[in-house]
């Protein structure tokens, strides 16, 4: 496949054919169901069968935006996952690194058990877990929630860092220990440093995937702690208005839109690449 | 400056010795090469001197102070690695700086030296300079620079020149020499290529084993190696293999007077104390064939039971493929269980006749 599409690059005359195919099809997979939702959450009235909605507006918007819930909801979706995401990095940028540089035993498996959480049917683990925060008081509080989406965590957390960890060249830390860092020096100064873009990537795609969290803070969270993918379930629950979904969804996009244009940045750069060792 | 004293170091991994057993006393200012083919140990034992493995055993001490347990941190040493090792998400500036810093040196100093380490491996101005814009040459002098920057007392240099060309190589020992002689700075140097020991070094370390086959300058490394194994490994050698019977060697038509025992022995000869002298009949070793050089030619030839030999001879004589030549030695040295028992000096044999051999023995 790849040989065949770099042979018709090289061949300046023939059309390739396949690469439009592909192109297409993902166009319509990714791009079309998004601008449907663009379109209802700028949409009044849209009756079946027409093609276009009859009446474009903002009037949905200034009745989500107005709602206190939609911003309190806001509110703690961002301090949710600002606070998971902290935790998250001081508890396993420790371990990974542990993890990549450090021998001791059970280190295999302990390395193992992070896969493990995934592993199990997720809601069967969070009703177990809600049993368990019941008894400590934890439900429907803040820091109930941080501890259930600090699980879903760990595992990007732990995994990609430690493959940014095992790709610093080791001789650039004994060089560094050589000129007179202490252990503790050369991991802020050297591996940190190498690691960073691959780190940077993680931490964000960890901050992303704890702000669209849905099961764990429902399921913990609900009914006081209510972050906004809740809450727009609730909306799409509770009244059928379309539009107040689709108003949500725009709104969710960016941060995910901030994110990502971070993530181009290190991407450009060649940084990501690097941390998996190309 | 400094002396270095190594005492029995050891060093195991499992139940395989790297190091076994190694003693060595580096002089202030002197360059001495560790060399010896890969697994013979030559990195283990500047790893250890630089603190980056611990020894099983054994003392290190430098200017008589013991250094065998401080991290590398501590100690008064510099390497410079293969891979060169710059840190590439800081300049050459900061690479060169970073050991500075942590000594926390006044920001003036730190760039006067900084540049004075640029200038004397010949990048003055270089320092804003990414490390990746660099070539492969330019990383080296920029690692050397990091090294030199902070003063050590001890040079580490762990086969610095191994990813660079031929061309690059040679000019970068001999300038790696200069510095080292212009600084006077005490340097052990890692290789594995014979010809950088050679061209280097003050002393040469053979290594086999973990274990250090000889330690001597380089002309007697080349001319009285001391065991089979230093007179295979530096330069190129013929090896006869064949009994002293009655205080005789004898290969093919060829035999030497021996003081020493009855029993198997290698005779060791260079190419270049090689002679060839024309055989009468069906009698002397075949020439397989001769490679014009235009300084010398060198003949290979098959000897008695398949031994493979080669002689450096003058332009002037030529021998065709097929011609029958008889092996007239000049200096050869006499090994049995690797040790050296006997060498000697032949006078070369006359091209005609088949005089008596005056035999002179060491």
């Amino acid at each position: 496949m790849t040989s065949r599409s770099a042979l018709s690059a090289l061949r300046p005359g023939r059309f390739d054919w396949t690469g439009l195919f592909f192109a297409l099809f993902l166009t319509i997979v990714i791009a079309v169901p998004l601008l449907v939702v663009v379109t209802w959450a700028f949409t009044e009235v849209w009756r079946y069968p027409s093609v276009i909605p009859q009446q474009f507006g903002l009037r949905f918007w200034h009745q989500t935006l107005s709602r206190a819930d939609v911003w309190e909801a806001l509110w703690i979706s961002i301090r949710l996952s600002a606070t998971v995401t902290l935790l998250s990095a001081v508890i396993c940028l420790p371990a990974a690194y542990a993890f990549a540089r450090m021998k001791f035993p059970g280190r295999d498996i302990f390395f193992l058990s992070f896969l493990a959480s995934h592993a199990f049917p997720k809601f069967g683990l969070l009703v177990a877990i809600a049993a368990i925060f019941l008894k400590l008081n934890l439900i429907a509080t803040f820091w109930g929630v941080v501890l259930i989406q600090l699980v879903g965590t760990l595992m990007l957390m732990i995994w990609i860092p430690v493959a940014a960890f095992q790709a610093v060249d080791r001789r650039m830390e004994e060089a560094a220990r050589d000129v007179g860092a202490s252990p503790l020096r050369v991991f802020w100064s050297i591996t940190l440093p190498q690691a960073g873009p691959t780190i940077f990537a993680a931490v964000l795609l960890t901050f992303v995937s704890t702000f669209y969290e849905t099961e764990g803070a429902w399921l913990i969270g609900a009914p006081q702690i209510r972050t906004m993918p809740v809450l727009m379930i609730s909306y799409i629950n509770n009244q059928i208005v379309v539009q107040y979904g689709a108003v949500l969804s725009v709104i969710l996009w960016v941060p995910s839109f901030i994110a990502l244009m971070f993530a181009r940045r290190v991407v450009s750069n060649g940084g990501f690449a690097k941390g998996f060792g190309a | 400056m400094a002396r270095l004293t190594i005492e029995h170091l050891r060093k195991s991994f499992g139940v395989t010795a790297a190091v076994d057993d190694f003693s060595l006393t580096v002089e202030d200012g002197e360059l001495v090469c560790l060399l010896g083919p890969s697994g013979s140990g030559k990195s283990t034992i500047l790893r250890m001197i630089g603190g980056f493995e611990q020894p099983t055993s054994g003392t290190l001490a430098i200017d008589g102070q013991d250094v065998t347990r401080l991290p590398p941190e501590r100690r008064p040493t510099g390497m410079m690695f293969q891979s060169h090792a710059l840190w590439s998400h800081m300049n050459v500036f900061n690479n060169i700086a970073f050991g500075l810093k942590l000594r926390r040196l006044p920001r003036a100093e730190i760039r006067r030296k900084v540049e004075e380490a640029l200038e004397l491996v010949g990048l003055a101005g270089y320092g804003p300079r990414q490390t990746f814009q660099l070539s492969g040459g330019q990383q080296q002098r920029v690692a050397l620079a990091r090294s030199l920057v902070l003063a050590p007392k001890i040079l580490l240099l762990d086969e610095p020149f191994a990813s660079l060309d031929q061309h690059l190589r040679e000019r970068l020992r001999e300038e790696v020499r200069e510095i080292q002689q212009r600084l006077g700075i005490t340097t052990l140097f890692v290789t594995h290529g014979q010809d950088e020991a050679l061209a280097m070094a003050d002393r040469i370390v053979v290594l086999r084993n973990g274990q250090c086959e000889q330690v001597d300058a380089p002309d007697v490394v080349y001319r009285q190696p001391q065991t089979e194994f230093v007179a295979g490994f530096i330069g190129s050698m013929n090896f006869l293999r064949a009994n002293v019977e009655g205080g005789t060697f004898r290969h093919g038509d060829l035999s030497i007077a021996l003081d020493v025992a009855d029993g198997p022995a290698v005779l060791a000869i260079r190419p270049e104390d090689l002679g060839l002298a024309q055989a009468e009949g069906e009698t002397g070793a075949i020439v397989l064939r001769s490679t014009d050089f235009g300084s010398h030619i060198m003949v290979e030839l098959e000897s008695e039971g398949a031994t493979r030999v080669k002689a450096m001879t003058s332009p002037a004589t030529r021998f065709e493929k097929g011609a029958r030549a008889r092996l007239s030695p000049t200096t050869y040295g006499v090994y049995r269980d690797n040790r050296l028992i006997a060498s000697g000096r032949l006078t070369a044999l006359p091209v005609t006749g088949r005089a008596h051999h005056a035999v002179e023995t060491a």
